[in-house]
């Protein structure tokens, strides 16, 4: 992708910020990704001890967590659009395209509190067995990443509209979409791991 | 000091280190270099072998780390000097080559003997084995003879030549149950049946102890694994059935308490499968 | 509202009350120092809050050695314990207080020297040698240095509020479980290695970035001095482990915390998991602190023997297959778990497999020294302690891969006699040639020669007699972690052994005494030259010490060995041109956010919840205020650069 903010006139490394720190977030995100693989790890090996629990196939409501998949493949739509409006420099449609992204993350949340309330209710919450500590673990820690990209683009959206689309924020709503991809991406394992491989 | 009286001095105390190290290894019992079974032994023979094969390369590095701080040294102008040259590709087939070599090697033995030595392997010398089942618990070990019906605290006694079947857990934290001189170690972990086959070709006294941390009383988990004749082994069982106390499901229950430096006690076995009950213990939901 | 802090917190025997006071009176004088001098401001200002990575890499290291003393303390007690209390002596100290020492000894060792140590070094070094001004990400570099310090904060504050965990560095469940440990014990440990592994974290994708996008033009990786390429693929281990240690504490965090059956041994829980993801993270951890060692040596040998590297191509070949093979090596921590055979062969052969490599660069790094003029100062004689301590432990190391053998010496003396032969012998003995080596550089003057030599010779003849008893104790039986000895035969070896931890603690005092005079004396041992040693790389094309932006004008280069090409070129110096460029403010938000971490810790470990949340939300602002700040940066303007410069020609 062509560096916005590049000037010819500075070779500067110091100012040419933008391929930096592009480049050093998709570095974290490869640490993330070591992180939840060690989450998955550990579900995979526990992930037969109920403990006398109920399986997965009992507790685990397919269509929910599919509509939940489709909600949080809006959030990395409009996350996409986002940023290809940002680096157009469009700044309304930006704001609404993360505006978006924020509302369709917020009714994933809801969703995801709906869903463990309901195992927690039944008598199955993560003190039960290795692997309901395991399903929660893993499942919370996708949704503990989705509530602070809330926060993030929150905080981003905020100096957007004050002072429009800066080369600072343009690099970071870059970095913001990446996340948000990249949660989606995170969540396709968990749809096909934990709950498509459990149910059957 | 000159530099040459240096190296002199220096090589002197490698090889008093080494000769001292010799010497001290002859005259004590180094429990792993002195087996009295089959495992031990045949790790003993690897350690033997490995060591040997290595020092081929590690001998010449001390030889030529020693030979080239003497030879190259700044002050000797006598010796050539190429300051440029950074490649020495016959030199480099050496030492890719013959460490590789060797490792080839090391890698069959390793495969051969990682099956040879597998814990979990019987031993077959013909002879009909005898399982003794482990228990390591809060700060001793507990010994099940489910054939004999006796138990011990921090005492076993077999017959020499004879096929041990260890079965091995605990009702505590971790734990590693080993006899030096009989063969290595496998961990003893809760909800979980290890195994550990050992034969002694001696009778004696053999140190056994634990070897992973288990809490404040793990230094006081040693224990005596006595190889006797099989007519003593079996005098030893009577008298342990006639004289000792009662290993019932209560008893049991207070030697799980935490104690420290346990004297070997001795009992008869009440509780015919408690071994599988302290496994079973923990892989059973319970209602709250 | 306090949790569960309460007054029997502060409760200790005698030695833990000495202990602590002792560090608190310290801590007391430092600072009233500090204030007599009425140097806050300017310690805020030069030193806390800077983000020029020199600085951030002296305080690692200032930080690191203290805690040197800490863990030498802890290992001459723990020596002390194992030569008195055999037979019917128990020792002077409780087994529980034996148990903390050697644990926050390996953590203190591991976590807060060799990591900080070589971090620290990193810091100093990496951005001269590749001809940049300052690393990637200067803020993040600020950051991880004040987590670093916020979690050796967590256990010096153990020795007082508290206790420390007694479960041994690696901190196994079920004995870390809330069942047998649920005391402030092992939180202690959780949060100072979660928090300290968030800044190696963060200083792995830093340096990483930095490597791989600020080098300056000309330099293609294949010029990269060696110590680059070592810094390189141990950035690229602590990326792909790190985050798994993070994972690993984190659960065994909320096992204890929020009562998750991840590692119970009831409830379906699998306590093997934690070990499988402990040395998952652990064997690259040991190889994150050995190649920057590696690095230390490429550099000092061909200097030290006016000779070219040996096998440029091959070092960086060497490192590359090091760093592929040490992600699948991790078992064998575990030989003994009961994995069966063909998985112990494999990973026992895996092991071993390493052995090639490294032997390769130990031959390619004497073939240096061949057919060159050797100069056996300082840095050069623990280049050669570490050939003969680093060998042995090498070789122990292939005799453990074997999984038979590792069945009779799993845990026991001959084990921990291997890894401190390794560690002390590369590791430590690495930063010590580096720190010989580079000292100039940042101070401007040389230190001592002959009590470097004195406290050489303490370390390495007090290295032999401290853990060469130790291979043969392992062989006779005794295991690790022993707070008594029952076997009275095991009682010599380990009195030599104490022996030896004395000798390595006078090297230690000589080494203080080293640089106290050295500073005492830097105006004799000046060095104006910026290039004391005939060095080869860039970072001694700077003066001693270089200015705060490194370099006025970005060199370019067109070789290895690039400042060594430019000494010879003949060609002549032409005037510089100067340009204005960027440098990085200060920023005094990595102290907050790390003292905030400190906070949010403790009162996770006292069930302060409010207290955790309330730093968790500070954290948070902390981000915030920071993402917000408009003015990170400023000019340099070219009137100041060529002040500076011109400064340093009159010089």
């Amino acid at each position: 992708m062509k560096d916005p903010t590049s000037h010819e006139s500075y070779p500067d490394p110091h100012h040419d910020t933008y391929s930096n720190t592009v480049f050093g977030f998709w570095v974290y995100l490869l640490t993330d990704f070591m992180l939840f693989g060690a989450l998955f790890a550990t579900y995979a090996v526990l992930k037969n001890n109920t403990f006398g629990g109920p399986p997965a196939k009992d507790l685990f409501h397919l269509p929910f967590v599919f509509i939940e998949t489709l909600i949080l493949l809006l959030c990395s739509f409009f996350s996409g659009l986002g940023g290809a409006s940002a680096h157009r420099k469009k700044k309304n449609r930006t704001i609404i395209l993360f505006g978006l992204t924020f509302l369709a993350g917020v009714v994933f949340m809801v969703m995801e509190f709906h869903d463990f309330n309901r195992l927690i209710d039944s008598g199955n919450s993560w003190q039960r067995s290795g692997f309901l500590s395991a399903y929660f673990t893993l499942v919370g820690t996708h949704s503990l990443h989705v509530i602070l990209g809330l926060l993030w683009i929150i905080v981003i959206l905020l100096p957007v509209f004050w002072s429009g689309l800066t080369p600072v924020n343009i690099k970071r709503l870059s970095c913001l979409r990446i996340f948000w991809q990249f949660l989606n991406v995170v969540w396709v394992f968990i749809f096909s791991i934990v709950y498509l491989m459990g149910v059957n | 000091m000159k530099k040459g009286l240096r190296i002199t001095l220096i090589t002197l105390i490698i090889l008093g280190i080494i000769t001292l190290s010799l010497f001290y290894l002859s005259t004590h019992n180094i429990a792993v270099l002195n087996p009295k079974g089959m495992i031990a032994l045949r790790q003993k023979q690897l350690i033997i072998f490995a060591t040997l094969l290595m020092l081929i390369v590690v001998i010449p590095v001390f030889i030529i780390t020693l030979f080239f701080i003497w030879r190259y040294k700044a002050s000797n102008i006598k010796a050539k000097y190429t300051p440029d040259s950074a490649h020495n590709y016959i030199a480099e087939c050496f030492w890719w080559g013959i460490p590789f070599i060797i490792i080839i090697i090391l890698g069959i033995v390793t495969y051969t003997s990682s099956h040879e030595l597998n814990p979990f392997k019987p031993i077959d010398t013909g002879k009909k084995s005898m399982v003794i089942q482990v228990v390591a618990l809060e700060w001793k070990w507990l010994f099940i003879y489910p054939e004999e019906n006796i138990a011990t605290i921090n005492f076993i006694q077999f017959p020499e030549h004879t096929p041990l079947d260890f079965e091995i857990t605990a009702d505590a934290p971790m734990n590693s149950f080993w006899i030096p001189q009989l063969g290595g170690q496998i961990y003893a972990m809760p909800a979980m049946r290890s195994k550990l086959h050992l034969i002694a070709h001696e009778s004696g006294d053999y140190r056994g102890s634990s070897a992973q941390l288990s809490g404040l009383g793990f230094a006081g988990m040693s224990f005596i694994a006595k190889a006797s004749s099989q007519a003593d082994f079996d005098r030893w069982v009577q008298s342990v059935k006639q004289s000792g106390k009662s290993l019932t499901l209560e008893e049991y229950d207070r030697l799980v308490a935490p104690s420290e430096h346990v004297k070997p006690a001795f009992y008869v076995l009440k509780e015919k499968d408690l071994f599988d009950q302290i496994i079973i213990k923990y892989i059973t939901p319970y209602k709250e | 509202m306090f949790g569960r802090l309460t007054l029997q917190a502060f409760k200790h025997d005698l030695i833990e009350y000495l202990a602590g006071i002792s560090m608190i009176v310290a801590a007391v004088i430092i600072i009233s120092l500090i204030m007599y001098h009425r140097r806050w401001k300017w310690l805020w200002k030069e030193w806390l809050t800077s983000l020029d990575h020199k600085k951030i890499g002296t305080m690692y290291v200032i930080l690191s050695v203290i805690m040197l003393f800490k863990g030498l303390i802890d290992a001459l007690m723990m020596r002390a314990q194992q030569a008195l209390a055999v037979g019917d002596s128990m020792g002077y100290l409780t087994a529980s207080h034996f148990q903390q020492i050697f644990t926050a000894h390996g953590v203190t060792m591991i976590f807060f020297v060799a990591m900080g140590l070589i971090f620290g070094l990193i810091n100093l070094v990496l951005p001269l040698q590749i001809g940049a001004r300052d690393v990637a990400f200067p803020f993040l570099n600020s950051l991880s240095f004040w987590l670093f310090a916020a979690g050796g904060m967590l256990i010096l504050v153990s020795l007082v509020i508290g206790v420390f965990a007694g479960t041994g560095w690696s901190s196994y469940p079920p004995l870390a479980g809330l069942k047998y440990n649920p005391g402030v014990g092992v939180d202690y440990w959780l949060w100072s290695v979660q928090i300290s592994g968030v800044g190696s974290l963060l200083s792995g994708i830093n340096f990483l970035v930095t490597i791989l996008k600020m080098r300056c033009p000309g330099m293609t990786l294949m010029k990269m001095p060696v110590f680059v390429w070592a810094v390189l693929v141990t950035m690229i281990l602590v990326i792909f482990a790190f985050p798994v240690l993070t994972a690993d504490v984190a659960m065994l965090t909320t096992d204890r915390l929020l009562d998750t059956r991840l590692f119970t041994s009831e409830f379906g829980g699998n306590p093997m998991m934690y070990i499988n993801l402990f040395w998952a993270w652990g064997h690259p951890e040991v190889y994150i602190l050995v190649l920057p060692a590696f690095g230390i040596y490429s550099e000092v040998v061909p200097v030290f023997s006016q000779k070219r590297l040996f096998g440029y191509a091959t070092m960086v070949w060497a490192l590359i297959a090091i760093t592929f093979l040490s992600f699948i090596v991790w078992l064998h921590h575990f030989f003994t778990m009961g994995a069966g055979p063909n998985v112990n062969a494999f990973f026992g052969i895996m092991t071993m497999i390493i052995a090639v490599p490294t032997g390769v660069k130990v031959f390619n790094w004497l073939f240096t020294m061949f057919r060159g003029r050797v100069i056996f100062e300082t840095p050069m004689l623990w280049f050669l302690a570490f050939i003969a301590t680093f060998t042995i432990g090498g070789m122990t190391g292939v005799l453990m891969s074997i999984p038979g053998i590792d069945f009779q010496v799993h845990n026991s003396l001959f084990l921990i006699a291997h890894f401190h032969s390794t560690i002390i012998g590369g590791v430590v003995f690495g930063f010590f040639a580096g720190y010989y080596y580079w000292f100039p550089k940042f101070t401007g003057f040389k230190l001592n020669e002959r009590l470097g030599r004195y406290a050489f010779w303490c370390w390495f003849i007090g290295f032999l007699f401290a853990f060469l008893p130790l291979y043969f104790l392992g062989l006779m039986g005794a295991t690790r972690r022993l707070n008594h000895i029952s076997v009275p035969e095991w009682h010599p070896p380990l009195i030599l052994a104490g022996i030896g931890a004395f000798l390595i603690a006078c090297g230690v005092v000589f080494q203080c005494l080293q640089l106290f005079l050295s500073i005492k004396e830097r105006k004799e041992n000046r060095e104006p030259t910026g290039d004391p040693w005939n060095g080869r790389t860039l970072e001694w094309s700077t003066t001693s010490p270089p200015p705060f932006y490194n370099f006025a004008v970005i060199p370019e280069v067109h070789e290895r060995d690039a400042f060594w090409a430019m000494k010879q070129s003949k060609a002549p110096k032409q005037k510089p041109h100067y340009e204005k460029f960027h440098m990085p403010k200060n920023s005094g938000l990595g102290v907050y956010i790390g003292a905030l971490s400190f906070i949010l810790a403790f009162g996770a470990i006292w069930y302060m919840y409010w207290l955790a949340i309330a730093s968790a939300l500070g954290i948070i602002a902390c981000i915030i205020i920071r993402l917000y700040e408009k003015h990170t940066d400023y000019y340099v303007s070219v009137e100041e650069i060529e002040k500076i410069e011109g400064m340093k020609q009159k010089a």
